[in-house]
Formats: C-alpha cells, sequence, structure tokens
C-alpha cells in the first residue's frame, strides 16, 4: 500500500510548482490538484484507483448487509452469492416485524437514547459553563478527574454497576441504563462543550446588555447560537453511543420485554445461527441505517464541531 | 434549566460593568471572587451523577475484590473479607497471565494496523480531488457509524462457514478449496476476523483526524520543502510527520486503550462459533469468570487490574493532552 500512495504526490506536485513559484503569496491548497486543469496524469489515476479501493472495502460490508436483507433465502443460501437481489423481497424486514420484542425493543432503545442525550447536555452544559467562565480552585483537578474518567473502562465496572443498580432495584428500568450510558457520553460532552463555552467571549453578551438586552435575551441571542453547533456535536454524539451500546444493555436489562435493539438483535443473530441470514442482515439493517444516514447528514456538522470545541481551550 | 444558570453565572459579572470596561480580563476575575459557590453549583450536578455511576461501582468493585463472594453469597450469604486472596489467586493462575498476553498482543497488532492504515488515508484523502474524497469519506462513514454489534454480526455472515462470502472468494479465487471452512473455530484465524473488525471500525476517526491535521501543515513549509528538492518521503519524515506527532501520539493512546478493552467483538464471535477458553481477553474473561462461573470476587478481581492497566496505560495520554491543552 504504501507503494501506492506515497511515490505518487510526486506527479500532481510537480507541474504545479511554477504556478506557486510565479503566484508568489495566497496558494490557497496550492499543492493540491489545480481546479480546471486536470491533464491525464497516470499518478492522479493511481490516486483515485486507491479511492476507490479503500471506499469498497469499507462500505461494503454496510451495502452486503443491506442487499442481503432484500434477498429470498434461497438466494441467501447460496453457495455462489450474487451481488444484488435479484428479485427483491420484504420477506425479511416481516419476519424482524413480526419477531416477538422487536416494537418493545426498538421503543426501549429509543426512550433510553433520547434520555441520555438529554441529560448528558443539560448536566454537561452546567459543568462546562461552570469550568469555561469561573476560576476557582480545583478547577485543574476536575478538569483531570473528567479526562481520567473518560479513560476508565466502563467494562471493568459492569459487575459492580449491576450489583449496585440493582440494590436500588433499577435494573430493568429505562432510567437505570440511562445512568450507565451517563458514563461514558458525560465526560466527552463536558470535555468538549467546554471548549464551545470558552469560545464566545464574554464581552459579547455584555455589549448585547449594554445596548439594553435582558441577561436572558442576551443569552439566547448571543451566546445560545454560537454553542449550538457544540451542542448539536455532542448531542449526535452521545445519541450513537447509547443507541449502539451491547454490554450494559445486556446485563442491566436482562428480561426479554426490556432489551434494547442491540441485545434484541443478538438474541435473534444466536437464534435464528445458520438458518436465516436474510432476516438476521434485516434486523441489523433496521437497526443500524437510521443511525448511518443520521450520521451522514449530520458528520459535517459534527466534525467541525469537534475540531472548532478542540482548538481552544 | 441551562438557561436560569447561565444567566445567573453571567449575572455574577458586576451590574456595574460599564464604568471598568476597558479591562474585560479583570473584570471577570473579581466576577470569581464574588461568587465562589456558582462554579461547583453548576459542577455539583456532573459531579453527583459521575460519583453514583462511577464512583460509587468503582468503589464496590475494589471492595468485590477483597471479599469471597460467589454463588451462596448471591443468594444471601454474608460475604466475607479475605484481603489479598483473590488477587493471589488471580496472578497466581497461569491462565491470567495467558489471557493478559493475548491480549496486549492482540491490542498492540490491532493499534499498529489502525494507526498505518489510517495515516495512509488520510495521506490518501489529503491528494484527492474533492469528488473522489467526498466519496472516499462516505465510505468511511458507513464503517464508522455502523454499531459494534451490527457490524460484527455482518462480518459474522461475510465469515460464514457454510454460505459467507469469504469461503467463496478465496475458494473462487483458487488461493485454496475453503468450502464449509469455519473461521471462529480456530484461534489463529478467530483474532484475524476479529482484527479485521476493529481496525475497520477504528480507521475511519484515525484517518479523518489525521487529515484535519494534514490540512493544518502550513503550505509555504511543504512548498520551501519542495523547493529545497525534498523528495515525498523526506517531505512527509522532515515535515509533515512532525507537525502531526502530537496528534498521533492522542490517537495511538487512544487507540490502545480502546483496543485493550475490546468486548463486544469477541463476545459475539465466541457466540458464533469460537472456542472461549482459547479467545478470552481480558474484558471478557472478566464478564465470564463473574457470569459464567459466578465468582463475582475473582471477575471483580481481573477488572480491577484492568483499571489499574488502562490507568497506567493512560497516564501517558494525560500527559500528553494536559500539555497541549491549557486546563
Amino acid at each position: 500500500m504504501t507503494d501506492v500512495i506515497a511515490p505518487v504526490p510526486s506527479t500532481p506536485t510537480a507541474p504545479a510548482l511554477p504556478v506557486l513559484d510565479d503566484a508568489g503569496a495566497p496558494p490557497v491548497s496550492g499543492r493540491r490538484s489545480l481546479p480546471g486543469r486536470r491533464p491525464f496524469r497516470p499518478g492522479r489515476v493511481l490516486l483515485n484507483l486507491a479511492g476507490l479501493v479503500v471506499f469498497v472495502v469499507f462500505g461494503f460490508p454496510v451495502f452486503w448487509m443491506v442487499v442481503t436483507a432484500f434477498k429470498r433465502g434461497v438466494d441467501v443460501n447460496q453457495r455462489n452469492p450474487t451481488l444484488l437481489p435479484a428479485p427483491g423481497t420484504l420477506e425479511n424486514f416481516r419476519a424482524v416485524l413480526d419477531r416477538p420484542f422487536f416494537w418493545s425493543a426498538m421503543r426501549t432503545s429509543l426512550m433510553v437514547t433520547l434520555l441520555t442525550v438529554l441529560l448528558a447536555l443539560a448536566v454537561g452544559f452546567l459543568a462546562a459553563v461552570g469550568v469555561a467562565r469561573f476560576g476557582f480552585r480545583g478547577r485543574k483537578a476536575y478538569m483531570i478527574m473528567i479526562l481520567v474518567v473518560q479513560m476508565v473502562p466502563a467494562e471493568a465496572l459492569i459487575i459492580s454497576m449491576f450489583k449496585v443498580l440493582d440494590g436500588w432495584s433499577l435494573t430493568n428500568t429505562v432510567f437505570g441504563l440511562t445512568l450507565a450510558y451517563l458514563v461514558f457520553t458525560l465526560p466527552f460532552t463536558i470535555w468538549t462543550l467546554r471548549g464551545f463555552v470558552a469560545n464566545v467571549p464574554v464581552e459579547l453578551e455584555e455589549a448585547a446588555v449594554m445596548d439594553g438586552c435582558s441577561r436572558l435575551r442576551a443569552f439566547t441571542s448571543v451566546t445560545l447560537p454560537l454553542v449550538a453547533p457544540g451542542l448539536v456535536a455532542t448531542g449526535v454524539f452521545s445519541f450513537i453511543q447509547a443507541w449502539n451500546e451491547f454490554l450494559f444493555a445486556l446485563v442491566i436489562m436482562d428480561r426479554p420485554e426490556h432489551q434494547t435493539l442491540p441485545v434484541w438483535l443478538q438474541g435473534f443473530n444466536e437464534g435464528a445461527k445458520g438458518t436465516d441470514w436474510g432476516a438476521v442482515m434485516a434486523g441489523s439493517t433496521v437497526m443500524a441505517v437510521p443511525v448511518i444516514v443520521f450520521f451522514l447528514l449530520v458528520q459535517r456538522r459534527v466534525t467541525s464541531g469537534l475540531t472548532a470545541g478542540a482548538v481552544k481551550g | 434549566m441551562p438557561t436560569i444558570a447561565l444567566d445567573a453565572a453571567v449575572g455574577g459579572d458586576p451590574s456595574a460593568a460599564p464604568d471598568r470596561s476597558p479591562r474585560p480580563g479583570r473584570r471577570r476575575h473579581s466576577a470569581r471572587r464574588r461568587r465562589p459557590g456558582l462554579p461547583l453549583l453548576l459542577l455539583l450536578p456532573s459531579l453527583v451523577v459521575l460519583g453514583v455511576v462511577l464512583g460509587y461501582p468503582l468503589v464496590r468493585l475494589v471492595v468485590l475484590s477483597t471479599q469471597e463472594y460467589g454463588m451462596r453469597q448471591q443468594f444471601g450469604a454474608p460475604a466475607e473479607q479475605v484481603g489479598l486472596a483473590n488477587y493471589r489467586q488471580v496472578l497466581g493462575d497461569d491462565y491470567f497471565w495467558t489471557v493478559l498476553r493475548r491480549t496486549l498482543a492482540f491490542c498492540v497488532v490491532n493499534v499498529v494496523l489502525t494507526m498505518v492504515i489510517g495515516m495512509l488515508v488520510a495521506l490518501l484523502l489529503e491528494r484527492l480531488g474533492r469528488r473522489m474524497r467526498l466519496l472516499v469519506s462516505v465510505g468511511l462513514i458507513l464503517a464508522w457509524a455502523s454499531p459494534a454489534l451490527t457490524a460484527t454480526v455482518v462480518w459474522q455472515w461475510i465469515f460464514d462457514t457454510q454460505y459467507g462470502l469469504a469461503n467463496w472468494l478465496v475458494t473462487t479465487l483458487g488461493i485454496a478449496d475453503y468450502q464449509g471452512h469455519s473461521w471462529l473455530s480456530e484461534p489463529g484465524s478467530f483474532f484475524a476476523v476479529a482484527t479485521i473488525i476493529v481496525v475497520w471500525m477504528g480507521v475511519p476517526f484515525v484517518a479523518f483526524t489525521l487529515y484535519a491535521g494534514l490540512t493544518q501543515v502550513p503550505s509555504e513549509v511543504v512548498e520551501a520543502a519542495i523547493v529545497d528538492g525534498a523528495g515525498p518521503w523526506q517531505r512527509y519524515r522532515d515535515v509533515t510527520f512532525p507537525m502531526l506527532k502530537p496528534l498521533l501520539l492522542i490517537l495511538t493512546a487512544l487507540s490502545v486503550l480502546w483496543d485493550f478493552r475490546v468486548f463486544t467483538q469477541i463476545f459475539v464471535l465466541q457466540r458464533a462459533g469460537g472456542i472461549n477458553r482459547d479467545t478470552n481477553l481480558i474484558g471478557v474473561y472478566a464478564y465470564r469468570s463473574a457470569t459464567g462461573d459466578n465468582r463475582f470476587d475473582l471477575g471483580a478481581t481481573i477488572a480491577v487490574i484492568m483499571v489499574i492497566i488502562t490507568l497506567l496505560l493512560t497516564v501517558a495520554y494525560l500527559r500528553q493532552m494536559v500539555r497541549q491543552e491549557e486546563l
């Protein structure tokens, strides 16, 4: 792979060199391809080929999941697989929707996820304001604690977490699982939102107040819009974490009627082993595709949000 | 709710703001002094939540690891304090060391593969045209956004013994007759499949972050290197790499921590046909000791050891983080 990528840049950059020389000052992304002039270059073909390979390698499993979900049973259990569902079918999806506990799992997953997002944002935002806007003794210790907490492997906590929640009769409840999920989501939320709040100058709000705004108005019309991308980014992050989580849901929600989608799907997967891959892939599709589409839509905002939050401390 | 709190927070600034307006920094400080309780009030909810769902279970975990806690205690018998006996038992068990070695080896292989492929993909992203870059990004996001569970299930299907795509591909390409070949029953290929899943899911984040870092490398520096006649490899080694180094360190540390605690992929693949004893990694091992063998005390002990190792690994990450970000 090194052979493909590393030597290639020499080709596209070489012709760019004279242009850069006499252009002198502002070569915005000068070493990338220049728009408008793109003659045939073997280097570029190789690059694009490599890009195509990466696209296929990373995208294929998701494609295969969706394709299998639409195949008929006879086409799934084939020694010579076909790339597309020739006569497609919705039979697999029907099997998923009719399977016991699917709808309750969907409902539980949605409730836990939404509650996690709301709580993480509310609690995280307060803390972010606290550390970004105030200096006090223990502030640094608090920040380091947040960093350390983020690193504690939640997998190791599952045993005692179950005992603690069980003692409070919070196993098999939406609230109990949500509490557990705050462990993963809260530190990240605080850390990221802190950057956003710190980036909004206090002076901006004060200027609004001097212009006659109330404090509340100054906050909602000046600060909130500026922090909003951070709230969206961290909210999406919490959403994906909670929606995808498997181990805690497996242990804390151990009754079938309280399962979340991942646990339900794994039960399905084990039960249907070797027999009904079409239906299992349909179940996976139902669970994964909404998240993937959602992520694709907000991805740019999320990544730019995360970097913006990270730029300034 | 946050609205009111922030309003109060900002209201902590003196209402006499105008007359001292030329020195904003100073003013903020005086506000800090005036209401020392306010920031604590803002931090309180997070401290309570983390204390309840993280601190307390952590304490319970440590306590559990110093008790005898098995089936009988599960049904109400009082737990007896046994000091460090559990630690002695776990650390004296050859199998624990096998699992730990295996976990570390798995972690190293996965981190190296993730970082190298991630770096190569980032360099590729930087050099592609806009449309091609978008396409590659979409492919990466498909992998990135996939839930660990569905991803594992899909790969499990691809490596299925009877009708899996992998067996068909190997057989069709004429490499070997893999019809009916079981990938998961043999530890070597079991971990190969697990590695594929973990790396596949891990590369996108590394690639995107490094790509963002690459775009921050000032083009003047690169051009100067070109003018000086540096070849592509030299440019990478002497210009790009040093600038990316802090980012690379953080990403490596994060990957180490993530790959050390891999759970879902191993757990699901074991259920799909792996032999538990030959394929346990530390996270799964702790879980199985606690639930499968009903030895909560030993499970907790392994988990505590896992936390300690993680915290040791974290120190490197923290140092870098604290150095980079002004806390």
